[in-house]
């Protein structure tokens, strides 16, 4: 997965620019923005709140009541682990306490070495092939402890 | 004779088990090979035990495989996988496999059988029949043909479509909005995110029929962003159906303009209720608003707007193309048509099951889903997602059916079916469905925001075994306050997994067994 970009409030203006003239812009400015930085910088929400025609109050309600929209980069990759009852009927709970154990981190947290960021999901939608994970993208299906361990050693591992 | 066709499933849940390698040894080995074949990336046929599933065309019948690995590959193409040779991976005709075989597959029809991005594939199979024929009839009739076919809202509310669609259709104003809900938070469901991988033109044909009906020009879906997939594939299809003139100023040279823009939502669970959908998509928090007024008068922007689930939209050209009576011939009671159920958790084989309603629970979990995954007794089902009832065995006989399941404290919502084994703890399941709540509470109102949170702390209190007696009278009467007091959904539904958990389940909380009592 490729790298985010250092936060830069010129190309912020940019990403805001070619967003805020469409309808209910919010969102798709703030998806943009953390596509480019990984988070969204706090020095952001004044930018979009003044292209909105908000307040910073305003803005800082709309980027915390998201649960994608991060305050801070995450590590190089990202895993989401799906916490929902179709994959907890399958041993979620079991593999997220493995997964915490490994890492050292709980939910939302980055290993120390910045290599990894986890991050809980409430249903990716494959709860048929329970339990599930999302890393950097990818989907895996039916997982246990041992795949786990194979996904996060494979290319890029932590 | 023509190219070999190969079709691999290119849906999220196939390529969660490794679908794309799969169609990787393929490729490779049909180089080595020096083979000259096709490969289609399709949709997935739902039989998801048996993903992934690749299907070969045998003189114009399909011939299933699967589950495959990609290192079955080559020992699939020594058995003259092409020709539809004997492995034991060969399953033979997937419409003869029974978990297929048993189901009316109308809304589903090509999903997993078609190129999910061909028009002209999408047209062999009966697509565009239904926008060619509401084209015809017109707007007001279009509308009463919905109407008549029986179909509610698939999104859980169970709300008459073809209502919404009158009332928003008689509504002036200068702009009007067709927007689909496709924020499936719910677990265990996955209807929506399959047509959107594997038959998107469904849901586009079904969007464009609703806004020529009710004079709205313009379309937004509003699709969950932990569905990558469905959001790349839309998004392709919609630029298809534009270059051939299915959406824009002219649909199929009409005098109708109607477009589709997609939004992506932002991982809060409460935008699936629909005012907090419009609010989110008006570029504002997720927060719920009061009804009325209701979306169709006052909706998006302040204007006129049908807000229907996916499933409700892409069922729509199935009943235009083949009238309302059709449709309305399956089903039971005031539910009519199908319903995409969707088999998920513990089962052994878990999937898409579309089926007139009237089935019932215990067919669907013992003898469709063959029971759990694990192979231990099923002891609890969920059905509905997170606000649904948790259901013992006692209750498989209810038929899958919106009045049966509420007249025993239940929902069918989304038509999420999960299955747990005898190792469930229904105290956690309990206390996970107060925290979830917690968790996704738009904070609108008291008995939701703050609820939650005291639900949590009382059942924790009661698996502690403190004060059981007056904390269960707690719970309960905390419930109450909870499924009157709230506004929406979320606070008000929270209730049911919780409620049956402790009435069915009540050894789980701490209550003695009578084996404990006579020791």
């Amino acid at each position: 997965m490729p790298g985010y970009e250092r936060w830069s409030e010129e190309r912020a203006r940019e990403i805001i620019a070619q967003h805020s003239q469409q309808d209910g812009a919010a969102l798709p400015i703030l998806h943009a923005l953390q596509e480019a930085f990984g988070h969204i910088h706090r020095d952001a929400i004044a930018m979009v709140a003044l292209a909105l025609n908000l307040s910073r109050a305003e803005m800082h309600g709309i980027v915390t009541f998201y649960h994608d929209f991060r305050a801070a980069p995450p590590g190089e990759r990202v895993l989401k682990l799906c916490r929902a009852e179709a994959c907890q009927s399958m041993g979620a709970d079991a593999l997220a306490a493995h997964v915490h154990d490994k890492l050292g981190v709980g939910w939302g947290g980055t290993t120390a070495d910045q290599r990894l960021t986890l991050e809980p999901v409430f249903c990716l939608g494959l709860c048929a092939c329970a339990p599930t994970a999302m890393l950097d993208g990818r989907v895996f299906g039916r997982l246990d402890a041992k795949q786990i361990d194979a996904l996060l050693a494979g290319p890029g591992a932590p | 004779m023509s190219r070999p066709r190969i079709f691999v499933p290119h849906d999220a849940g196939a390529l969660a088990v490794g679908s794309d390698d799969v169609e990787r040894a393929i490729v490779v080995t049909l180089r080595r090979r020096g083979i000259d074949a096709e490969i289609v990336r399709t949709g997935s046929r739902g039989l998801f035990w048996l993903e992934p599933m690749i299907e070969i065309d045998l003189r114009g019948e399909r011939i299933a495989y699967g589950p495959i690995a990609a290192s079955d590959v080559e020992a699939l193409f020594d058995a003259d996988l092409l020709d539809g040779g004997a492995h034991p991976l060969r399953l033979g005709r997937p419409e003869e496999i029974p978990f297929l075989k048993r189901q009316t597959r109308l809304t589903f029809a090509r999903c997993g059988l078609v190129d999910r991005l061909s028009v002209a594939d999408y047209r062999a199979h009966g697509g565009f029949k239904g926008l060619d024929r509401a084209l015809s009839l017109g707007p007001a009739e279009t509308i009463e043909e919905v109407v008549r076919s029986g179909l509610r809202g698939r999104g859980g509310a169970g709300f008459p479509t073809g209502i919404k669609w009158r009332t928003t259709a008689q509504a002036a104003a200068p702009q009007k909005y067709i927007v689909c809900n496709a924020d499936e938070g719910d677990s265990g469901t996955f209807s929506d995110r399959m047509i959107m991988e594997g038959d998107p033109f469904v849901l586009i044909e079904g969007m464009t029929i609703a806004g020529i009906a009710v004079g709205a020009t313009k379309g937004f879906i509003y699709i969950r962003s932990e569905y990558p997939h469905a959001i790349e594939v839309f998004g392709r299809a919609l630029k298809i159906a534009r270059a051939e003139r299915y959406l824009g100023p002219q649909v199929c040279g009409s005098t109708h303009a109607f477009d589709i823009e997609i939004r992506i939502g932002a991982g809060a669970y409460i935008c699936g209720e629909e005012t907090a959908l419009l609010e989110s998509l008006e570029g504002k928090r997720g927060m719920v608003r009061a009804k009325p007024p209701l979306p169709a008068h006052h909706g998006l922007f302040g204007q006129p707007t049908v807000v229907n689930n996916v499933i409700s939209l892409a069922s729509v050209p199935i009943i235009l193309a083949e009238g309302a009576a059709f449709y309305a011939g399956f089903g039971m009671g005031r539910s009519r048509g199908t319903m995409p159920i969707q088999l998920a958790g513990n089962i052994k084989h878990g999937g898409l099951f579309e089926a007139g309603f009237g089935v019932t629970l215990g067919e669907l979990v013992d003898d469709i889903g063959g029971g759990t995954a694990s192979g231990r007794p099923v002891r609890a089902v969920q059905v509905g997602g997170p606000l649904g009832a948790y259901f013992p065995r006692a209750l498989f006989d209810t038929p899958f059916d919106y009045e049966a399941f509420a007249a025993r404290d239940g929902l069918i919502g989304h038509g999420g079916v999960v299955v747990f084994d005898d190792t469930v703890d229904m105290a956690r399941q309990a206390r996970f469905a107060m925290e979830f709540c917690a968790i996704e509470s738009c904070g609108k109102c008291t008995p939701c925001r703050i609820g939650s949170t005291r639900g949590v702390e009382v059942i924790d209190r009661i698996a502690r075994g403190e004060n059981r007696q007056a904390n269960l009278a707690l719970v309960e009467d905390l419930c109450a306050t909870m499924k009157f007091g709230s506004l929406c959904a979320l606070g008000g539904f929270t209730p049911y997994p919780v409620l049956s958990a402790l009435k069915h389940f009540p050894e789980d909380f701490g209550a003695q067994p009578d084996r404990a009592a006579a020791e």
